[in-house]
């Protein structure tokens, strides 16, 4: 059998959140009760879509251009680059992201927070990865948002990330968030990992460097996906 | 060692909003550019541990071609013809009523471990406001003979939880045919998710 491949490794214990997290009320109606199945990688888990060739359609890298005027907010760039745990960059793989507004209102009709739509500002974008697996992305920084999981709670400001990386098990659906934000300490989406440094990966970096004077501050976010195992046997 | 290793990034939940970056209409007919193969249907409802549909819920599912070849350079079957015409890709949110419908081709079987063979199979993702990390199963065919010697689905014991994986031909409609599935996320009929 053509059939000799290398299976993604599995994550550490607690370096990603669980189905059920009590904080998070959601998943005590959206969890499975039952553990799933565990099962050994085939051709099924290991192959995936690939975007190399743009068919998802041509990127949409600067978010504050999509409109007649310009968005309200603070202009940022997002840089990075979408690595596996071994550090290679993952090439030609597709980054989908969207985001609310500067007053923390997202363009999505379910949306009711009492906070202005703004008319420049759409908030979603795409790229497809260069060779270095690096991505940028001009946007204005997200403001915090209410939600109702428990009285008076309090989204810290954050952009959706999804990637897919080589394999249908290596896709990534996540929240960027800033350095520094009060809220982090009460959020549970941020809190439900229970490894610090692994959740700590959600967190951008200010960078200086890539600031642009008089026009927008920098903020680098790097996304880390499933690395192979070493051997075709998956150690048990 | 683990020393060098990075650790990979952590799921966050799609959330409510996701429609905003995911949506993508087109991504539910997977069979849209005429690949080779019979043209499907499947259609179903998600539902949570109350019984009450999930309007907010999204599927990426993932298949082989007619002939059981996956269009990625890992699935090396050079006995297996590519389909220029099928990506095998494609994404669906559910309606106010949990509702949804892919339109395909059926697979064909692809190699398991070893010398076994998978009966033809969708791979699905499921994320939802709620899930911080998206669920994956799969969508297997009731009038399938390759099922009975299927790897996972052989390796689990239990009948009702197999036949959560199990699509079954509506025989009522007409063409092309509709494969009815449905995806209870918890409680009575839990639909058997992977651990991959
Ligand atoms: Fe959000």
């Amino acid at each position: 059998m053509p059939n000799e491949f290398l299976p993604f490794a599995r994550p550490r214990a607690g370096t990603q959140p669980p189905y059920l997290y009590r904080d998070y009320q959601s998943t005590q109606q959206r969890a499975p009760k039952r553990a799933p199945i565990r099962f050994e990688h085939t051709l099924s888990e290991i192959t995936g879509p690939s975007f190399v060739a743009h068919w998802a359609g041509p990127d949409a890298t600067d978010l504050t251009r999509q409109h007649k005027g310009e968005p309200l907010g603070e202009r940022i760039i997002v840089e990075g680059r979408v690595l596996d745990e071994d550090g290679r960059p993952i090439a030609g793989t597709l980054l989908e992201l969207w985001q609310c507004n500067a007053a923390g209102r997202y363009h999505h009709p379910v949306d009711q927070h009492d906070a202005p739509l703004d008319p420049n500002f759409t908030g979603a974008g795409q790229v497809v990865t260069g060779p270095d697996g690096s991505y940028r992305f001009l946007t204005i920084k997200p403001g915090a948002y209410p939600w109702r999981n428990t009285p008076n709670a309090w989204r810290p400001a954050h952009i959706h990330f999804g990637v897919f990386g080589p394999g249908f098990v290596t896709r990534l659906v996540t929240q960027m968030y800033f350095p520094g934000d009060p809220l982090l300490a009460y959020d549970p989406i941020y809190q439900s990992t229970a490894d610090r440094e692994a959740r700590e990966r959600l967190i951008c970096q200010y960078d200086p460097d890539l600031s642009e004077a008089e026009w927008a501050l920098g903020y680098r976010f790097d996304l880390v996906l499933r690395g192979r195992l070493a051997t075709p046997a998956d150690p048990v | 060692m683990m020393a060098d290793k990075l650790i990979p990034t952590p799921s966050q939940t799609v959330g409510p909003f996701f429609h905003l970056g995911l949506a993508r209409a087109e991504w539910s007919d997977l069979a849209a550019d005429n690949p080779q193969g019979q043209r499907i249907a499947i259609e179903g409802r998600i539902t949570d541990g109350d019984g009450a549909p999930v309007p907010d819920a999204m599927l990426e599912v993932w298949q082989a071609n007619a002939a059981g070849r996956y269009n990625h350079p890992d699935d090396d079957q050079a006995d297996k013809p590519l389909d220029p015409h099928f990506r095998g890709f494609g994404r669906v949110a559910t309606d106010a009523n949990g509702r949804f419908r892919l339109t395909t081709i059926k697979p064909g079987p692809v190699p398991g471990r070893g010398n076994a063979l998978q009966a033809p199979h969708i791979n699905v993702a499921l994320f939802a406001r709620g899930l911080l990390i998206h669920l994956y199963t799969r969508i297997y065919f009731a009038d399938e003979p390759a099922n009975a010697g299927d790897p996972l689905l052989s390796s689990i014991e239990d009948g009702a939880v197999r036949d959560t994986l199990v699509a079954r031909r509506d025989p009522a409609a007409g063409s092309p045919p509709i494969y009815r599935w449905n995806i209870v996320m918890q409680g009575d009929g839990e639909t058997a998710f992977l651990d991959i």
